[in-house]
């Protein structure tokens, strides 16, 4: 066994490049769950928690966009300046685990991972990020709604990095909520992320935990658009409780350990009525 | 790049430069430290970073040993428990635990002194809501947690000056 420990994206890329069957290890608050369960075999591993190019962000104010490294915290995101470029994720960020989780996991990790319960993915899908990835064939920049495809299964090609995700800097209100057994260290029963674009007068929420990917709600967003004034931060209430309708009927639930499918829709509409009021104070 | 091989690696635990021999992939920190480095400060119960008692600081951060993957920290700067204060001389926070009754079986203790000189670090006059936040990643069996948040409070308090 050996273990890398770059310090550069390019001899991260090279090391995997070279074995592409080599594992990935960012924070190893997945991966290491794993492995003391024995339930996963590590022989060769790449740790790219020392790879400075994805401990970085970058904020460019032209395009109004963040691009935020694979290797960055949770704790780093959790806090300014992320809370107010990217207020939905900086919450989400807030709910992962407890404080040694987030010190050590990743948004790398998390979209690696790809768990439907991930908190930090209902934000980058209504945030519409970019994920960037690196490998043998060069790079690529994929969608995320195109990058995660199942539950734990995504777009990642063997050899390749994930290196880092771009989202844009929006004005207007956002948010994420989430419900579990606690009210830390728990993995979500149902997430609900709100993000607006003032400017464009547009509306998305994300759904995470109920369905094989994170679903976005077209209907209740549409309702939302319609209906929602920017400016005065106003949303009549009948608007409001159809927009949760819909989003709870946008909800593909299963029953399972961790609740059944029926508490998972109903928790959507609660969340999902939740966010609204906040973002939208005035009925 | 620095590589580690299990055949041999070097680790940094409390200002001492460790060699770790002949291990096994996939061993955690936790397992290094106790196993082979024979520090027991740092408890292993979970395994899965839902406990908390094997918090130990890598390069100043608080994490749980058990997902640390030994090998990976190579040129990190560990401290365990028993790399806060030499035998004898309590830390404030030591101290403070033992005078609040913050102490019963004692096993989640490691992990809530690391835990609470990580917090007090960042945050001097925590809140209890804070505290109670801040210590969410530590699961104590035995105290019902009012004394730990006590000696978090007394600690505050005797940084700040001494008056309530
Ligand atoms: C106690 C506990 C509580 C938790 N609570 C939550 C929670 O509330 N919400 C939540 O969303 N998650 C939670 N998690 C899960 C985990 O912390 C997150 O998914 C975290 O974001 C994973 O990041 P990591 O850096 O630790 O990933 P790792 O464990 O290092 O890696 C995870 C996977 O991604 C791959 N990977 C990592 N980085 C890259 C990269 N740059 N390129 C390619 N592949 C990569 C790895 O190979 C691995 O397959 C919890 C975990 C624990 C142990
Ligand atoms: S043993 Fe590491 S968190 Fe429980
Ligand atoms: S004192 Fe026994 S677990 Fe905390």
């Amino acid at each position: 066994m050996s273990v890398l420990v770059p310090t550069s994206l390019d001899a991260a890329r090279d090391a995997l490049s070279a074995n592409p069957s080599a594992t990935v290890l960012a924070g190893g608050t997945d991966l290491m769950v794993e492995v003391n369960e024995r339930r996963r075999e590590v022989v060769d591993v790449i740790a790219v928690d020392r790879v400075a190019e994805l401990r970085a962000w970058s904020h460019d104010p032209v395009s109004r966009t963040l691009t935020i490294g694979a290797a960055v915290t949770w704790s780093e995101i959790e806090d300014a300046p992320f809370l107010a470029w990217v207020p939905s994720l900086a919450q989400a960020a807030r709910t992962v685990g407890s404080p040694q989780i987030r010190h050590a996991g990743t948004i790398g990790g998390n979209l690696g991972t790809c768990s439907p319960a991930g908190d930090g993915l209902p934000p980058l899908s209504a945030l519409e990020a970019v994920v960037h990835l690196t490998g043998p064939g060069g790079e690529r920049s994929l969608p995320f709604a195109e990058f995660m495809t199942g539950p734990k299964r995504n777009a990642r090609a063997a050899g390749e990095l994930i290196t880092a995700v771009t989202v844009p800097v929006l004005r207007g209100p956002q948010g994420y909520a989430k419900v579990g057994v606690r009210n830390a260290m728990v993995i979500a029963t149902a997430g609900v992320a709100l993000v607006c674009d003032a400017d464009a007068g547009g509306v998305r929420l994300a759904l995470g935990s109920v369905g094989p990917v994170i679903l976005r709600c077209p209907e209740a967003e549409a309702i939302v658009a319609a209906e929602a004034d920017f400016a005065a931060g106003r949303l009549a209430e009948p608007a409001l409780r159809a927009a949760a309708e819909a989003a709870r009927a946008a909800a593909r639930p299963i029953d399972d350990h961790r609740s059944t499918a029926a508490y998972r829709r109903h928790a959507v509409g609660v969340l999902t009525a939740r966010l609204l009021r906040r973002a939208f104070p005035h009925d | 790049m620095t590589e580690a091989t299990t055949e041999m690696y070097v680790l940094h635990v409390n200002g001492e430069t460790r060699e770790v021999r002949d291990a096994a992939p996939g061993e955690s920190l936790l397992f290094v430290l106790r196993e082979r480095l024979g520090l027991m400060g740092a408890k292993g119960a979970c395994e899965q970073g839902e406990c908390g008692s094997c918090s130990v600081l890598v390069d100043e951060s608080l994490v749980c040993s058990c997902l640390v993957l030994a090998a990976s920290a190579v040129g990190r700067r560990i401290v365990t428990v028993e790399g806060i204060a030499p035998p004898g001389a309590p830390t404030d926070v030591q101290q403070a635990f033992v005078d609040a009754g913050a102490v019963q079986c004692g096993f989640c203790t490691p992990g809530l002194v690391m835990a609470t000189h990580s917090l007090l670090e960042r945050v001097a006059e925590p809140t209890e809501l804070e505290i109670r936040e801040e210590l969410s990643g530590n699961i104590c069996r035995c105290t019902g947690y009012g004394r730990i948040i006590d000696a978090v409070q007394r600690v505050a308090v005797a940084r700040r000056g001494g008056g309530a």
